[in-house]
């Protein structure tokens, strides 16, 4: 499916980077010259307490913002989304487009039969990936977990670039930002796990591309596409 | 100052020109910038040549208070200091613009509503403080998502109240609202609201005037009513306060100055005009179908009205960018062909809409709604659905969509 706009939901915990990551994506696509925009939803600011952000790319300039009510493609930051309800709609699905994505971090299939059944009679792809193993591995830190969210959604629909990927994070990680007192003791909770910042950007780049990696092969293996560009190319 | 020199092409302390304030918005090249709202908010008063501004923590205006904070430190601002409450920070304001200087801050939400008694002060005492007000819930159960229902009370008070649709209209308007609000002619607080976290916490593409360029400072001797002297307090408001009399002269008194504030809000109206082109932006206004709307609600309207044209149906847009003063003549005018006009709004109360059904002739024309509230999300699709319920057209339920 080629589509004008794709629009990704980022469902998360708090701490784990959702809004972060929709900030990158949208920077990323923003710098391959597509329009875009990101924002965050979210309640009194806590860890582990359910966090959203939203990331919408598109070859128009975009109007639409707030919650996605009706995305496609929702992205699971952490199984406990779905074991313990901790996300803004019920089922953690609700709203998805015929024909859309779910990518869940996880290391074993969370979803119940009657999940799977109302995915595939809306025609929706569902993608597992281990993303804190990879996150672990890589960059040694369950913190990285949102690059490989990144990455995966990016290897599936190459809505944006590793490049821009690379220049969004040099933009994001590289020099001071403050989206929030929160957010800037976390970056520099970060920055201090890995000594260096350069060192930050790199493991950060080596999970996006690792996951990225692995989710186009899935997509291709399954013949899943789901693209920005003209509708009329399809 | 009167008698001295225009401080028009002098440099200020960081090295900025005092740059005259209609080339600097409409001439100075642009840079595109991929900001926040409240990012956006920051590079505005950087260049606003502020004397003092107020902070008291209420999300989600907090970032772009904090963020106006490091302005201070790097030596942008005159001063800078957190308040005890918002009631305490309004009545600060106060003090810090009868005193001659250019005041700004922030509030939002629960925020606004404590701090309402100061609003009509302000405006009594012809203050031309700017305010941002980054919309959210109001009510209990609480939210802090964005929810429009603390304008309709701002509506009233004789501040200026614009609503910005995007962070690009608010970047321009919080520079062009000083060169209103400040007219001698009008010298009021102007309130210029978004909705919360839709604008302030939105990654956006922006266009910023040039960083070296800003405001020429605040003239205090252009104001209408004379800088507060405790030895000379003005119209005796302080050593024998007309509250403290019953009498005619009392009365009249009240009454004359009352209009005089709206008539100041009516006077607002032709610099309103050349410096927002217009207080409304209207397209295809031609159509059967018109949405009316303002703030994030013409941004989801024009969502809304792009997926319709898809299906091959036609609706226009008018966009209320001022509330105070409000366009009525504009919106009679726009409105004159259409047979619906649907008012979409982020709150319970539909204030809008009751303002608009005030405004035109027919005005069973006007459908309220959709309405989100508490810090509800408008999808375009319930905008698009209700064009198409007015219209007799069938369209699927949106309700328990893959539930």
């Amino acid at each position: 499916m080629i589509l004008r706009r794709i629009n990704i939901r980022m469902s998360g915990l708090g701490g784990q980077g959702a809004v972060t990551a929709a900030h990158v994506m949208a920077m990323a696509a923003s710098k391959d010259g597509k329009f875009a925009i990101s924002n965050p939803f979210f309640g009194a600011e806590k860890r582990m307490a359910p966090a959203e952000s939203y990331c919408r790319i598109g070859l128009r300039k975009i109007y639409d913002r707030g919650e996605l009510v009706f995305p496609d493609v929702i992205q699971v930051f952490h199984p406990q989304v779905i074991t313990m309800g901790k996300s803004y709609t019920m089922p953690f699905y609700s709203g998805i487009k015929e024909g859309g994505l779910v990518i869940i971090n996880t290391d074993m299939p969370l979803l119940s039969d009657e999940d799977v059944t109302r995915l595939k009679d809306l025609n929706v792809s569902v993608f597992n990936i281990p993303g804190t193993n990879i996150a672990m591995e890589i960059a040694g830190t369950e913190l990285a977990t949102n690059m490989t969210m990144i990455g995966s959604v990016a290897g599936i629909t190459k809505c944006v670039s590793m490049e821009a990927l690379d220049l969004a994070l040099q933009e994001r990680f590289g020099k001071k930002f403050v989206a929030s007192g929160g957010t800037a003791t976390l970056d520099e909770a970060i920055k201090k796990k890995f000594a260096k910042k350069e060192m930050l950007l790199k493991k950060n780049l080596d999970t996006v591309a690792r996951s990225y990696e692995i989710a186009a092969e899935w997509a291709e293996k399954n013949h899943v596409e789901l693209m920005v560009g003209e509708a009329a190319a399809a | 100052m009167a008698g001295q020199p225009s401080p028009i092409g002098q440099k200020n302390k960081k090295g900025q020109v005092y740059t005259d304030p209609w080339k600097m918005m409409n001439e100075a090249e642009r840079t595109p910038s991929f900001f926040t709202g409240s990012e956006v908010i920051k590079e505005a008063i950087r260049r606003a040549s502020c004397d003092v501004m107020i902070a008291y923590p209420i999300t989600p205006q907090s970032e772009a208070a904090a963020l106006i904070g490091e302005l201070f430190a790097e030596g942008y601002i005159g001063d800078y200091f957190r308040g005890e409450s918002e009631f305490a920070v309004m009545s600060q304001c106060a003090g810090a613009a009868f005193g001659g200087a250019r005041v700004f801050t922030t509030t939002a939400g629960p925020g606004t509503m404590r701090a309402m008694e100061n609003f009509p002060m302000w405006a009594g005492a012809r203050l031309p403080i700017q305010m941002i007000v980054t919309c959210r819930g109001i009510n209990s159960p609480l939210s802090i998502q964005p929810d429009t229902l603390e304008i309709s009370y701002l509506m009233q008070t004789g501040m200026l109240v614009w609503h910005a649709e995007t962070a690009q209209d608010f970047y321009d308007w919080i520079l062009k609202g000083y060169m209103v609000s400040e007219e001698p002619d009008v010298h009021l607080p102007l309130a210029l609201c978004c909705d919360g976290f839709f604008v302030t916490h939105t990654k956006d593409m922006v266009d910023l005037t040039p960083v070296d360029m800003c405001l020429p400072p605040y003239d205090p001797y252009r104001s209408p009513v004379p800088c507060m002297d405790m030895e000379c307090p003005p119209v005796r408001m302080m050593r024998d306060p007309f509250v403290m009399k019953s009498n005619y002269i009392s009365y009249a008194t009240h009454a004359s100055w009352q209009q005089e504030v709206w008539a100041a809000v009516e006077r607002s109206r032709k610099h309103a005009i050349r410096w927002l082109d217009g207080l409304i932006d209207t397209e295809n206004t031609d159509t059967d179908v018109l949405v009316v709307a303002s703030g994030t609600a013409v941004s989801q309207s024009r969502e809304a009205i792009a997926m319709l044209e898809d299906e091959g149906i036609q609706v226009g847009l008018v966009k209320v960018k001022t509330l105070r003063p409000w366009p009525g003549e504009e919106i009679r005018e726009a409105t004159k062909h259409a047979k619906h006009i649907i008012v979409p709004e982020f709150n319970v109360a539909g204030w809008l809409a009751r303002e608009v059904k005030a405004t035109i002739p027919n005005n069973e024309r006007v459908h309220a709604g959709p309405h989100v509230c508490g810090g509800m999300t408008m999808p375009p699709e319930i905008i698009a659905a209700e064009v198409k319920t007015v219209l007799g057209i069938k369209a699927p339920s949106l309700a328990g969509r893959g539930g």
